[in-house]
C-alpha cells in the first residue's frame, strides 16, 4: 500500500455538510459521532448497511429517517453479506464513483456478525467495515458483548456481592480481522477524531475489504456525564487500555506510542460501569494491558 | 444452448436463472440443491451468463447478499435446502417485509432429526408464514419454466415479493428428464430486464427495510398480505403470454385433473403428482368417480379455486409429505380451512406421507381413495409405515 494519496483530513478542510441528523441518539453518544464524521469524509455517494444496534434504533424510524445518503437496515448478522450484495449489485448496475459502507456495532461485529463479517473479508470485496465500539449491546439496556472489557459492570455480568462484572477480557478484534490478511484494518478512538477520519480515508483508497476499529463511549452504559464522551475517549488511548494501530501489507504499525501510559485510576475511577473495582482488580487491567502492548510491540515494524 | 436436453431438476432450474438473466447469485452448498449452484458457476465461467456469483460463508449471508443487491435494483437468485432454508429463515421476512423479489429454489428436504438427505416437505411448509410466494413444482420441465415465470411475478408492480420454488429433493433435483431448453430470444421476448423505482438511488437517495412503529406497522403487513394476494389476479395472464411465447401453460394456482364430475379428490403438492394422476385413471377405468388437484401455490392459497373444482365432491383427501406434531398436515389445515366455506359439505382426509424420502406406492395412494370411497374415519393418518402404528 502507498501512503496517503490526498491532503489529510482536519478540522479546517472537512466538509460543512451534514448526511446524519435528527436522529434519537442519547446525549453525548460516541458512536453517532463515529458515524457523523464517517460520513463527512465519504460524502452523499455512500450506500450505508447498518444492521440491529443503537445507530440504526435511532435513525430509521418511518417517516423520519436521518441519512441522507442510501442507506439499507440488514439482519442482526447480516452486515458483511449486505455489503457484498450491494457492491454486487452497484457493479452489475454500472454505478460509479461511490463507497459501500457497512457499520456495526460491537455485538454486531465482534458476536453475531462475525461469520459474515469473516466471508466479506474472505471475498475481498471492495467496501468498508465500520465497527462502532461501545463495548456492550448499549441499544438494548447495556449486555455483556464479545468487547466489553473486564470487570465491567452490566445487566448480564453485574457487580454483585461475588462477582466483580465480566470477567472474560475483550475479544481481540483488530488481530482476529488482520490474521485475515485484510488488504487494511485499523484501530481508532472517537477521542483521536483527526486520526479516525483519515483512516476512514484512507480505507476508501483501499481496493479490497478494509476495517475500521473505533472506540466510542457511551455515556449511558459507561456511566459518565454526557460531556466526557471525548474526554474519555481520549483518555483510554493515553492510558494504554485502547491503541491506535493500522494493518495493512500484511504488517502491524502502531500509530500512537505514549512514551508512559497515563495513570489508568483516573478513567477507572470516573465510570459507574466499574467503580466496585478495586486495586487487585485494576491490577490485572494493567497486566492484560502490558501484554497486549508487548504482543503488539512484538508484530508491529518500525519499533 | 437450446432445445431438447435430457438433464436433472437442478440443471433444468439452473437454466431457467440463467435464461432469466439473473445478475447477482449468492449461494451456499447443500444437498440436494448443490447441482443448480455449480452450474451457475459454470455458465458465469464460462460466459454464458453475465453475472456476479457471490460466494458466501452460510445460507443466512446468502439471502443477505442477495437482499443487498436486490436493493440497487439488480435481479437476483439464490438457492438453498433444509436446514438451509431454516438457518436464512429471519432473512426470509427482511427480504419479503423489505419487498425485494428475489427468486430461490429449494430442494425440499427432511429437516433434522432424524438426520435425513432425502425429500419431504416440512422444510418450506414450515415457513409458509414467512410472507413469500410459494410454488411447487412437478417435473423439471415446470421447473425450467417456473424459473423464468418466478420473476415476472416476484417483479410485478403490485406484487413485488420474493418466490420460493420449490421442487422434491432428489426425486425432482436428482432424476433426469428431456426437457425443451427455450431460447434465450423467447426468454428476453418474455421477461424483460428488472425496472423498478423502489431501490437505492444515487439522485434520490432512500433509506430501506426500516422501522415501523405501532402506528403503521399493521398497515405495512395489510399491504404485504394484499399484494401476495395480487398474485392470483396476475398469474392467468403472465401464464398465457408465457404459453403464447414458449407453448406450453400451466394454469393457474391449481392444476385440476378429471374433476369435473369427481366425488373422491385427492389434492398433492409437486412431484407425486404423476402417479396420482396414474391411479386416478384406474379407478375411472374401475368406475370410481376419482379425480385430483394438485397445489401448485402454497401462498397465495387457492382457496377460491378449491372450493370451485371440488363443487362435486363428496370427499376430499390430503395426501402431504409433511406433519405439524400435535395437530395434522399443513397443506390439510389449509385445505379444510378453505373448503369450510364450500357450499356443501365434504368429508375431509388428511393422509401423511413420504416423509424423510420415504417412497410412496401406488397402492398407498390407492388405500387413500378407499379410505374415502369407504368413509372411514377422518383422523389423521400416515401410510406407508414399515411398523404397526400401535403405540
Amino acid at each position: 500500500m502507498t501512503s496517503e494519496s490526498t491532503e489529510r483530513i482536519n478540522a479546517e478542510n472537512i466538509t460543512e455538510d451534514e448526511f446524519f441528523f435528527g436522529h434519537k441518539a442519547c446525549a453525548g453518544c460516541g458512536g453517532s459521532l463515529a458515524v457523523r464524521i464517517a460520513l463527512k469524509v465519504l460524502g452523499e455517494r455512500t450506500l450505508l448497511v447498518e444492521p440491529a444496534g443503537c445507530m440504526s434504533a435511532v435513525s430509521f424510524n418511518y417517516p423520519q429517517m436521518s441519512f441522507s445518503n442510501n442507506a439499507i437496515i440488514s439482519a442482526f448478522a447480516g452486515t458483511g453479506a449486505v455489503l457484498s450484495g450491494l457492491k454486487a449489485g452497484a457493479e452489475v448496475m454500472g454505478w460509479k464513483d461511490y463507497h459501500v459502507l457497512g457499520i456495526a456495532g460491537d455485538g454486531g461485529t465482534a458476536d453475531i456478525g462475525l461469520q459474515a463479517l469473516s466471508g466479506l473479508i474472505d471475498r475481498n470485496d471492495d467496501v468498508i467495515y465500520l465497527c462502532y465500539d461501545n463495548e456492550a449491546y448499549m441499544n438494548t439496556g447495556i449486555q455483556k458483548s464479545g468487547l466489553t472489557p473486564f470487570g465491567t459492570s452490566t445487566t448480564t455480568t453485574p457487580a454483585g456481592k461475588k462477582g466483580k462484572g465480566n470477567l472474560k477480557h475483550k475479544k481481540n478484534l483488530f488481530e482476529i480481522v488482520a490474521a485475515h490478511d485484510i488488504p487494511y484494518a485499523a484501530t481508532a478512538s472517537i477521542g483521536y477524531i483527526e486520526d479516525f477520519a483519515n483512516k476512514i480515508k484512507r480505507a476508501s483508497e483501499v481496493r479490497g475489504t478494509s476495517f475500521i476499529h473505533v472506540l466510542a463511549p457511551c455515556p449511558t452504559g459507561w456511566g459518565i456525564d454526557t460531556s466526557e464522551t471525548v474526554e474519555v475517549a481520549r483518555e483510554v488511548v493515553d492510558n494504554g487500555l485502547w491503541y491506535l494501530a493500522e494493518y495493512y501489507d500484511g504488517e502491524y504499525h502502531i500509530n500512537r506510542k505514549p512514551k508512559e501510559f497515563k495513570d489508568i485510576h483516573s478513567y477507572i475511577k470516573r465510570q459507574g460501569r466499574f467503580k466496585h473495582l478495586d486495586e487487585e482488580d485494576i491490577k490485572e487491567i494493567i497486566a492484560q494491558r502490558d501484554k497486549t502492548w508487548k504482543r503488539l510491540q512484538q508484530y508491529s515494524v518500525g519499533q | 444452448m437450446s432445445g431438447k436436453k435430457f438433464i436433472s431438476g437442478d440443471e433444468a432450474f439452473a437454466q431457467g436463472v440463467r435464461l432469466a438473466k439473473a445478475q447477482v447469485i449468492s449461494a451456499y452448498p447443500i444437498t440436494p440443491q448443490t447441482i443448480v449452484v455449480e452450474r451457475l458457476s459454470e455458465m458465469v465461467e464460462e460466459g454464458e451468463l453475465d453475472s456476479k456469483f457471490l460466494h458466501v460463508e452460510s445460507e443466512h449471508s446468502a439471502l443477505m447478499a442477495a437482499m443487498g443487491a436486490a436493493a440497487t435494483g439488480a435481479r437476483t437468485f439464490t438457492a438453498t435446502s433444509s436446514q438451509g432454508l431454516l438457518y436464512m429463515a429471519e432473512c426470509l421476512t427482511y427480504v419479503a417485509g423489505g419487498r425485494f423479489p428475489i427468486v430461490m429454489m429449494n430442494a425440499n428436504r427432511a429437516t433434522a432429526l432424524p438426520w435425513s438427505i432425502y425429500g419431504d416437505h416440512r422444510d418450506s411448509l414450515s415457513l409458509l408464514d414467512h410472507g413469500w410466494i410459494q410454488i411447487y413444482t412437478e417435473n423439471a420441465q415446470e421447473s425450467l419454466d417456473m424459473a423464468i415465470q418466478a420473476y415476472a411475478i416476484a417483479e410485478q408492480e403490485e406484487i413485488r415479493l420474493p418466490v420460493m420454488v420449490n421442487l422434491d429433493g432428489f426425486v425432482l433435483t436428482h432424476t433426469y428428464e428431456a426437457v425443451d431448453i427455450p431460447t434465450q430470444e423467447q426468454a428476453d421476448a418474455f421477461l424483460k430486464p428488472r425496472e423498478t423505482w423502489d431501490k437505492l438511488d444515487f439522485d434520490k437517495p432512500v433509506s430501506m427495510a426500516y422501522t415501523v412503529g405501532p402506528d403503521l406497522n399493521e398497515e405495512y403487513n395489510l399491504l404485504h398480505h394484499k399484494a401476495l394476494l395480487n398474485v392470483a389476479k396476475h398469474i392467468e395472464n403472465i401464464d398465457v403470454s408465457f404459453e403464447k411465447i414458449f407453448g406450453r401453460k400451466y394454469g393457474g394456482l391449481i392444476n385440476g385433473y378429471r374433476t369435473e364430475d369427481a366425488d373422491l379428490i385427492l389434492i398433492t403438492l409437486g412431484s407425486i403428482s404423476g402417479l396420482v394422476r396414474d391411479v386416478v385413471d384406474e379407478l375411472r377405468e374401475e368406475g370410481v368417480k376419482a379425480g385430483m388437484i394438485r397445489i401448485r401455490f402454497m401462498r397465495p392459497f387457492p382457496a377460491e379455486e378449491l372450493i370451485r373444482e371440488t363443487a362435486h365432491a363428496s370427499a376430499v383427501g390430503v395426501l402431504e409429505k409433511d406433519i405439524s406434531f400435535g395437530f395434522e398436515g399443513t397443506v390439510y389445515s389449509n385445505v379444510n380451512s378453505a373448503l369450510s366455506k364450500s357450499a356443501h359439505k365434504i368429508s375431509t382426509y388428511d393422509f401423511i406421507g413420504g416423509i424423510g424420502g420415504k417412497n410412496i406406492s401406488k397402492e398407498d395412494v390407492r388405500s387413500c381413495f378407499a379410505a374415502m370411497q369407504k368413509k372411514e374415519s377422518e383422523e389423521v393418518r400416515f401410510i406407508g409405515l414399515e411398523v404397526e402404528d400401535d403405540i
